[in-house]
């Protein structure tokens, strides 16, 4: 039996263990704990639900799943502020659900349909709200962390140049092991170390590059924050596969990078569950090696927790688990009734800003605010 | 009114910009201190800090990603590059980011970014200092490509492509950088995006030609008696083909003067326009004077390889012989 990671095992990991001892998720109110354990729930009934809506064939294009990694992104997003913006690669589902997107707006979005977050203009690798502070989902591996760096680059520009304050943002870029081997990541990262950006690269490490293990593909591969010495920014290894560890070391990364205004760089090991997109054989790992990863899950860890605590019993996460499956069940519904884009009035429109030529002029900016056009009639 | 050239023109269109919106801001490489490759931002550093003209390592991907990234912020990034041939690693994010994110996004985030490229031949760089790969960037939806031939287009076009909420390619010809002055205004003014220029009006004749190609057209139009309209693009995409057209059914011949290689020039998808539009007027076949189907030579060539007013004169003859 092969692990898609070695042992962890640098000064550097926030472990589990340590964290028990002295973390601040197991100081946070009972609600709040609560909440993470829903999102994940939400995220994992959407995803399973967007599966059979894809081989429905209601779902185009491409379609990559977050089940397993649902800790990374609920943690992260919990370590940081609604206004610190976020940028992710194109599983992005889970960080947009995470970062408060309502699901229907996410799977109307991935249907095609007219009420989804880009009124099915970027299917679900794209998946943009700004209201929320979220900059994409992005389709070319790695090629979102220069944009990473650049969105910490306009907080702290806007903060300080024009505002004359001091900085308080921090932006979280996520990328997965696979990007650690692009040029743009390289880029990026030199500059957030030179120009002292508060960018923190996450590392979304669940091991394969598609269906490239790291091992296979990438050097350094039990150390990857090596890469981020070379660029004089702090790093930190994080289990991702339990919530509160997830936050508890995210919160450390982020408050002494906001601290510092410089960037960092983080390894949160994790695992998907599913393959790399909706048609993969899986034939690089055994089924015996997803087991072991899916045996000891985020969700049945928060829940395990939650049940000790006594903070949750059995019926409460039925219950729960209930309210989700409705309110995925709704999404579905909802983007069904969406209807697709219309042609004459769409194909050339939010191509450019004003109408020349064939072009169309463009949407207005706020989500679904146009009249009509959001399947809710 | 100042006489000056069209690296002054562009100077003080960023430096009036600047003064004017503080979102507006400078990255490239040796753009800071150095003041610039082609020290077309020189003095821009003493002048708005480091923070505003940023010197940022040799990262092409970086700087236009990380520009991206800043315009996203709401805020109008003018990047360099220092020449033409290095926008190649940057092409990803333009392609993939810059230009996709207002259709990808329904206009919920734009890039309001404009990327300031030297292009061209005539300055003996070698092949890879010297192209002229327009086309590539207006081949591409969702992207403003924009090439002046005057000082006085260059700084009232710069003005309006920072001031534009879409993504800009602006195009600097480098042969004619310091090749002439011009009364240029010294106050701020804009030379609307998509809007071609009549250079000189006639009768017999349209030429059509963008950038340094310009002036030769110029100076084989003066060799001649023959009685020609030049039209000066300004803008490569969005196409003033309302311009070319108007023109072309007065005349009823016309040549397109380019540098770019000949086949799929820019001058293909004009001439194919032009035939759209126009094929009842016509009097004899469109002519292109471009470059050559091959790699852009190193210096002791690169005559040879660009359209000069010769080859653009015997295309005159030709076309009024027909």
């Amino acid at each position: 039996m092969s692990a898609a990671h070695t042992a962890i095992g640098t000064s550097h990991l926030v472990e589990a263990e340590s964290s028990k001892r002295d973390s601040a998720a197991r100081s946070l109110p009972p609600q709040t704990l609560l909440e993470w354990l829903r999102m994940m729930v939400l995220i994992r009934e959407f995803e399973v639900r967007t599966m059979q809506a894809y081989q429905d064939r209601k779902i185009g294009g491409f379609c990559h799943v977050y089940i397993g990694q649902e800790a990374v992104a609920v943690g992260c997003t919990a370590a940081v502020e609604h206004e610190d913006p976020i940028v992710t690669a194109y599983r992005d589902h889970g960080h947009a659900l995470a970062r408060g997107m309502d699901p229907k707006y996410c799977m109307a979005e991935m249907f095609g349909r007219i009420g989804g977050c880009a009124k099915g203009k970027g299917g679900s690798m794209h998946m943009f709200d700004r209201d929320n502070n979220l900059f994409g989902g992005h389709g070319i591996v790695g090629a979102q962390t220069p944009l990473g760096a650049g969105l910490a680059f306009g907080t702290k520009y806007i903060d300080e140049v024009i505002n004359g304050g001091r900085s308080q943002r921090v932006t979280l870029c996520f990328l997965g092991d696979g990007a650690l081997n692009q040029g743009a990541l390289h880029e990026a990262m030199n500059l957030a170390g030179l120009l002292n950006l508060p960018v923190i690269f996450v590392v979304e490490n669940n091991g394969y590059s598609m269906g490239t293990s790291i091992h296979r593909g990438t050097t350094m591969a039990d150390e990857i924050t090596s890469k981020a010495i070379g660029y004089g920014m702090m790093s930190a290894q994080i289990d991702g596969m339990d919530v509160m560890n997830v936050y508890d070391g995210m919160k450390e990364v982020v408050d002494e990078a906001r601290a510092t205004s410089r960037p960092a760089f983080v390894d949160i090991r994790t695992y998907r569950f599913k393959g790399h997109s909706m048609s993969d054989p899986r034939k690089y790992r055994t089924r015996e090696e997803e087991e072991v990863y899916e045996d000891d899950g985020p969700i049945a860890k928060a829940r395990e927790y939650l049940y000790d605590q006594k903070l949750l019993d059995e019926d409460g996460f039925k219950a729960m688990s209930k309210e989700v499956r409705g309110q995925v069940r709704e999404s579905i519904k909802w983007a069904d009734a969406s209807p697709p884009p219309d042609v004459a009035e769409e194909l050339y429109k939010d191509v450019y800003v004003e109408r020349w030529g064939p072009y169309n002029g463009t949407s207005e900016p706020e989500m679904l605010g146009e009249p009509g056009g959001n399947g809710e009639g | 009114m100042a006489n000056i050239t069209l690296v002054q023109a562009i100077n003080l269109a960023l430096v009036q910009e600047m003064e004017k919106d503080d979102r507006v801001m400078i990255l490239g490489e040796d753009v800071g201190l150095n003041g610039g490759v082609f020290r077309v931002t020189e003095g821009l550093f003493k002048r708005f800090g480091k923070d505003r003209v940023v010197d940022t390592p040799l990262a092409e991907s970086g700087i236009i990603g990380t520009s991206i990234g800043l315009a996203m912020s709401g805020l109008r990034p003018v990047p360099e590059i220092q020449f033409e041939g290095f926008l190649g690693p940057a092409y990803d994010q333009i392609c993939s980011h810059a230009a996709r994110m207002r259709t990808r996004t329904r206009a919920a985030f734009t890039v309001p970014m404009t990327i300031r490229v030297p292009v061209g031949g005539g300055i003996h760089a070698p092949e890879l200092h010297s192209d002229s790969p327009e086309t590539i960037y207006a081949h591409q939806p969702g992207l403003k490509v924009v090439m002046p031939a005057s000082p006085y287009d260059a700084k009232g076009l710069l003005i309006s492509a920072i001031r534009d909420p879409d993504p800009v390619i602006f195009f600097e010809p480098k042969r004619i950088y310091r090749a002439f002055r011009e009364e240029v205004p010294e106050d701020e003014y804009t030379v609307p995006i998509g809007k071609a220029r009549t250079v000189c009006e006639g009768e017999e004749l349209t030429i059509v030609s963008w950038g340094a190609s310009v002036v030769q057209c110029m100076q084989a139009i003066e060799r001649t008696d023959a009685s020609i309209e030049l039209v000066d693009l300004r803008t490569i995409y969005p196409l003033d083909m309302d311009a070319i057209e108007a023109s072309v059914k007065k005349t009823g011949r016309c040549v397109i003067v380019h540098e770019a290689p000949k086949t799929s020039g820019f001058g293909s998808e004009i001439a194919a326009q032009i035939m759209e539009r126009c094929f009842l007027h016509l009097e004899a076949p469109v002519q292109r004077v471009a470059g050559f189907d091959t790699i852009m030579p190193y210096y002791k060539l690169e005559t040879e390889y660009l359209p000069d007013a010769d080859r653009i004169e015997k295309a005159i003859e030709e076309i009024r012989a027909y």
